[in-house]
């Protein structure tokens, strides 16, 4: 019988897609474009929440979007009709994105005229977490509606992120969500991170996530 | 939810390494992989089959080894490795803080492989 041999591999699978978000990055600050990945589960509202946002800053930032879905182009669609450049990227049953097909999506946006890119990931909150994107900063949406329990569901994504959205406060009288219980939920593992609570329906906070977003974008454009 | 495309790199990575090697086969191939990702290792399997039907790698076992999560204190910034379902229990033991930095668990690592 052949004698069994051991090979060294010593190789980590997300090495390939790690060195490509780092290129993408790299050229982002050179085109002077800011990326913003936004995740959340389906129905939070994230194609609601980027036009409500980019309502807010459009008379000062050039807006781009990079739309993800497993096989539709609805929410590009939706965006597009509000006049706002807009790519939809089909992931072929992919449950996330990943630095290559941001990067490829990319192709189809005039960078050199644009401030501000975001990404509408795939609706999921497993593996879009586990995916660097190559974008600037991450954010997460999580509509009351969903329940205060998420991140002890869900930890990494409410790890990798740099900003929680909480979505839909205009239902929370209607609900038993508890934003404090929420809220150190979150920070216990991320203490970082910047919670904005927000209606993107009757525009309630999204003033404030928008200051963030546009001083965010401001400083890495201006490097 | 995305074995599929982790099991693919892992047979892309570990064909690699057989190449110029005199492999006949790949019996084993170690991995290290972080407790907090979300995969099913029944599945990782699954789909490593389906999709080394015709390599070298056919037939390998998949032998996962699980990364802990270590997480690091926010106020003293002392280092402890937590179980996924504890991460909401944790209290410093040194300062008594309870807001912690992921320091690592999210891992996918291929150690090394058995060939004959």
């Amino acid at each position: 019988m052949d004698e069994v041999r051991l090979i060294e591999v010593k190789q980590d699978i997300h090495a390939d897609n790690e060195k490509t978000a780092k290129e993408l990055r790299k050229r982002l600050s050179e085109e002077k474009t800011f990326l913003l990945n936004v995740m959340s589960s389906p129905g939070a509202g994230k194609t609601t929440t980027i036009l409500s946002t980019i309502g807010q800053l459009e008379s000062t930032l050039r807006f781009g979007v990079l739309e993800a879905d497993i096989d539709s182009m609805v929410d590009a669609e939706k965006v597009a009709a509000e006049g706002i450049s807009a790519v939809q990227l089909r992931t072929g049953g992919f449950c996330h994105l990943d630095a290559a097909m941001v990067t490829k999506g990319l192709e189809g946006l005039d960078l050199g005229g644009l401030d501000v890119v975001i990404i509408e990931n795939v609706g999921n909150l497993v593996c879009p977490a586990e995916f660097d994107t190559g974008a600037i900063k991450s954010v997460m949406i999580l509509s009351v509606p969903e329940g205060d329990d998420k991140p002890l569901k869900y930890p990494l994504m409410f790890t990798v992120c740099d900003v929680l959205l909480v979505n839909k406060i205009d239902y929370l009288e209607l609900s038993d969500f508890d934003m404090e219980a929420m809220r150190e939920r979150v920070l216990r593992l991320n203490p970082d991170i910047r919670i904005f609570e927000i209606s993107a329906k009757t525009g309630e906070g999204v003033d404030e996530w928008a200051a963030w977003l546009s001083r965010e974008a401001t400083s890495f454009i201006r490097g | 939810m995305h074995e599929l495309q982790v099991t693919e790199r892992i047979l892309d990575v570990v064909l690699k390494h057989a190449a110029g090697h005199d492999v006949s086969k790949i019996v084993v191939i170690h991995l290290r992989i972080g407790e907090l990702s979300d995969l099913e290792d029944e599945w990782l399997q699954r789909y490593f089959d389906y999709l080394s039907k015709d390599t070298l790698a056919a037939n390998a076992r998949l032998a996962i080894e699980k990364a802990p999560i270590v997480m690091q204190c926010e106020s003293c910034a002392s280092s402890l490795e937590v179980r996924k379902d504890d991460l909401q229990e944790i209290v410093c033991a040194d300062c008594g803080e309870s807001r912690f930095r992921l320091v690592s668990g999210r891992e996918y690592f291929v150690k090394n492989i058995e060939v004959v």
